[in-house]
């Protein structure tokens, strides 16, 4: 079909291949001179809402964290850090005061001072007025924000002029100053809209119905175009005045597919891969074997927590012993050795050792075969004539395990741990979900029987109630809610997790952590796998680009970077 | 005519009812609410908080009202709102459509052109066969992400002459075609096989027909007796084919729009049944099925139109 005898067919071929190599220079040469003020990124995730405040989607942060500047964040260092306001209020500071509710009960008052500087794209300047327009919106619940607890807490907002704010909270938790999303939201464009249908709001913002209005944004860069599923297109925000960014424009293209990323990479089509949501851990580091010099690699351990939830409150596995064999049965340095090149760190526990309440005494459980067994044997489980060990009562030691299906690296890892557990006498069983019905109903309704192996993201020094308390067992009653699958039931924790967000001294916060992790090391309601790292496939000649590992993307940065 | 457009009509109409309530049920159905999903990203809702988000989605109502619900809707042109998007349903569905519209518009002309013109010349010229078939059972064979992949290698990576995939962000109609070289290169070749196949096979049937012997003996032309005279009685099982084609020519190619990375309908359907996307999924599901069942009837009249013991 392509290369027929006639004349006129092999003159055609030869004018296409002409055309196309004809088309390619042009490209090429445009690509190269666009290098300098132009940056395309790929990212593997498509976003849908663009408010700041509705649902919480990773790309959705990290194209964000171009074009706007929330209150606070974490710093590249993982402590607090104020972008659209001037300190991280503090007790030291003043910012944070103590006193007392009107019905007696403890309460705070936090005030942050907004940066003289901060200026929507429009021109007009962030002020107080736009974060009344967001506390007002988070307060009434059927605008459908995130953070339903942080609203709830703040009952009171008071604004002595443009640049100050101030929210009481009916109860002291030393992470208020940190002020997790709440954001300016820009009050002169959408509280209108809220106003006219707050049920509705969430369909009708402009961040939504005309998304490259630049009053949107009070970042370094302004959303010019969107390009639904397909990516964004980012230009300088003519009111931002703050260092100028280097680029004239950032493309930001969505390729899902992480083989059609890699290769739009190798093409030119892309400069980088945003490590925050780009190439799985496996598949950056073949690629670096075989394009080290093109591109720079750089991995970023984060506070992404892979582990395996125990469903603790059913046998074999409601018996410590069994979890804790469990636990030493798993070869998790040859795991991350053979398949990660060893560029994640193996967990102790869900604390992430870069986390300033990190309690370093705490050794990650070794792998211990023969420790396993003697457990295994202690609680009753002797091997049997197949290898698989039994009760007295003759049941096999068996357990289900579980992952997210279609996510390769996942699938593998289970099939080495389903290895090693066979090598103690264990039985596991792989049958893995859709996400959707893995996360929807598995998970959350506690319909695993087993063992499930995922992730969980939080941000630096989080208090894990929602994972750990008695409370947050998921039940019928509680529709639901709470994310403590295992069934952790705890007293002596649970009492720990009432007390910690209330000791403002973080001295003194130290210790309690410290007895969280002691617990959790011990009884083991999760076995803890490693802290994923992200890969960031990097240009050469790109530098200023610090992965941060937490949950403020390494776009919030994006003046430090810089053309070499 | 007139009366089976008339009869097949309301059937669709019919059809497309008890399928929107098929597959709302059945998408309604599915584990995994976008409330259960939501209660993932965010640790800190409560109870209330959980009961007053599935009041605010209308996922506290039973399945059969929440469908009727809809389906008021799309009687007054209100399609709902796509939850993935945060966008109207038919604003998002529109560019995905054009996409696949286009690429598989063209990939569908040049595999019918490529295939049809090979099909023939294997019924024509019988030395010729053994290659025709050869070649149809390679691209049979080869699976599409596969041939994507290794066009992608030769083309993008290793000889940069086309982009790897995606859509251009601007440029004209040159560097739009640029992007589309690859992705309908991959599915005309995933396509021509079974073109070719029929053609040949009509073609060879309808030229021992004795009425050819006949045009033959009265010394019609070659080439007369293949364009006039057989080509036309052998389209009439090419035009099933057609049919069933132009349905995927708005379901979109799932694979190949994934390895290419192009927006289509392929993407988007998958895309928004496993993000429970009811009121997307619902709207492409439709769209799909309604141009298929249109496609068909326009097959069928246009059999009739060229076989006149069809329409008896």
């Amino acid at each position: 079909m392509q290369t027929p005898p006639a004349a006129f067919p092999r003159r055609a071929a030869a004018i296409l291949v002409s055309l196309m190599a004809g088309a390619s220079l042009p490209a090429q040469a445009q690509a190269q001179a666009q290098t300098r003020d132009t940056l395309t990124i790929g990212i593997a995730q498509a976003t849908g809402t663009f408010h700041p405040n509705i649902e919480s989607m990773a790309a959705k942060a990290y194209i964000l964290g171009f074009a706007r500047r929330p209150l606070t964040g974490y710093g590249p260092d993982w402590r607090p850090a104020c972008f659209a306001c001037e300190a991280v209020p503090t007790v030291e500071n003043g910012g944070v005061v103590l006193e007392t509710m009107p019905d007696g009960k403890p309460g705070m008052r936090v005030t942050w001072r907004l940066r003289e500087d901060g200026r929507w794209g429009d021109g007009r300047p962030v002020t107080a007025e736009d974060m009344r327009f967001a506390w007002e919106a988070g307060r009434a619940f059927e605008t459908g924000f995130g953070g339903a607890e942080f609203y709830r807490s703040a009952y009171e907002f008071q604004s002595s002029d443009p640049r100050t704010v101030t929210l009481r909270f009916d109860k002291v938790n030393f992470e208020a100053g940190s002020a997790g999303g709440f954001e300016p939201l820009p009050a002169h464009i959408d509280r209108a809209i809220w106003e006219a249908d707050r049920r509705n709001y969430r369909s009708r913002t402009a961040y939504d119905t005309d998304t490259a209005n630049p009053g949107l944004y009070n970042g370094p860069y302004r959303i010019a175009a969107v390009q639904p599923g397909a990516g964004v297109t980012l230009e300088r925000n003519a009111a931002w005045a703050g260092p100028a960014p280097a680029f004239r424009r950032i493309n930001v293209r969505v390729v899902e597919n992480s083989a059609a990323l890699e290769a739009q990479l190798l093409a030119g089509q892309v400069d980088m891969i945003a490590g925050e949501l780009g190439l799985s851990l496996d598949q950056a580091i073949a690629l670096e074997k075989r394009a080290r010099g093109r591109f720079r690699f750089e991995y970023r351990p984060g506070l992404v927590w892979e582990h395996l939830d125990l469903r603790m409150d059913q046998p074999p596995l409601s018996d410590i012993r069994v979890r804790q064999a469990l636990m030493m049965a798993i070869d998790r340095s040859r795991i991350v050795g053979s398949l990660f090149e060893n560029r994640q760190p193996v967990a102790a526990t869900a604390i992430h050792p870069d986390d300033p309440m990190i309690d370093r005494s705490l050794a990650p459980w070794p792998f211990d075969l023969a420790r396993a067994g003697a457990l295994l044997d202690e609680a009753g489980w002797k091997p049997g004539p197949d290898g698989i060990r039994r009760n007295a009562a003759g049941a096999r030691l068996s357990v289900d395990l579980q992952t997210t299906a279609g996510n390769r690296s996942r699938e593998t890892v289970l099939q080495v741990i389903q290895g090693m557990w066979r090598a103690a006498g264990v039985e596991a069983r792989i049958a893995n979900q859709p996400p959707r019905v893995l996360f929807g109903e598995a998970l959350s309704k506690r319909q695993f029987s087993g063992a499930v192996l995922f992730a969980w993201i939080s941000s630096p020094e989080n208090v894990p109630r929602s994972t750990l308390h008695s409370d947050e067992i998921p039940r019928a009653e509680r529709n639901w809610s709470g994310q403590n699958y295992p069934g952790y039931s705890n007293p002596e924790m649970d009492a720990l997790l009432e007390a910690l967000p209330q000791e403002l001294d973080a001295d003194k916060r130290r210790p309690m952590w410290a007895r969280l992790q002691a617990m959790t090391y011990r009884d083991l309601p999760a076995l803890p796998l490693w802290h994923r790292a992200e890969p960031h496939v990097l240009p050469t000649w790109l530098e200023g680009v610090r992965p941060t590992g937490n949950m403020s993307p390494s776009s919030l940065w994006v003046t430090d970077w810089r053309v070499r | 005519m007139l009366r089976t457009i008339a009869w097949r009509v309301p059937q669709i109409v019919a059809t497309l009812v008890i399928l929107s309530l098929v597959a709302y049920l059945a998408i309604g159905a599915m584990p995994g609410d976008p409330i259960s999903l939501a209660m993932m990203a965010d640790p800190r809702l409560g109870p209330e908080d959980v009961a007053r988000m599935r009041a605010l989605h209308g996922l506290d109502q039973p399945l059969l009202a929440r469908w009727s619900a809809w389906a008021t809707g799309v009687l007054r042109g209100e399609f709902g709102y796509s939850r993935l998007f945060a966008r109207p349903a038919a604003e998002v569905l529109w560019p995905a459509l054009r996409g696949s519209l286009v690429l598989l518009g063209t990939a569908l002309a040049l595999a019918a052109g490529i295939g049809v013109a090979a099909g023939m010349l294997a019924a024509l010229r019988p030395r010729w066969r053994g290659v025709v078939d050869a070649l149809a059972l390679v691209s049979q064979a080869v699976p599409a992400f596969w041939l994507g992949i290794l066009l992608i290698i030769l083309f993008a990576v290793t000889l940069g002459w086309l982009p790897a995939g995606g859509v251009p962000d601007s440029g004209g109609v040159a560097e739009t075609a640029r992007f589309l070289v690859l992705p309908v290169a991959t599915l005309a070749i995933a396509h021509l096989a079974a073109y070719a196949r029929h053609t040949a096979a009509a073609m060879a049937d309808v030229l021992r027909a004795p009425w050819i012997t006949a045009a033959r003996a009265r010394g019609a032309p070659e080439s007369r007796i293949a364009f006039r005279h057989a080509l036309p009685n052998a389209a009439v099982p090419l035009l099933s084919l057609l049919a069933l084609d132009a349905g995927g020519l708005v379901s979109g190619a799932l694979i190949t729009e994934t390895v290419f990375a192009r927006p289509g309908m392929g993407k988007l359907l998958t895309d928004a049944v496993m993000g429970s996307d009811q009121n997307l999924a619902l709207l492409a599901l439709l769209l799909v099925a309604g141009v298929t069942m249109l496609a068909t009837l326009a097959a069928d009249v246009a059999q009739r139109a060229l076989d006149p013991r069809l329409a008896a």
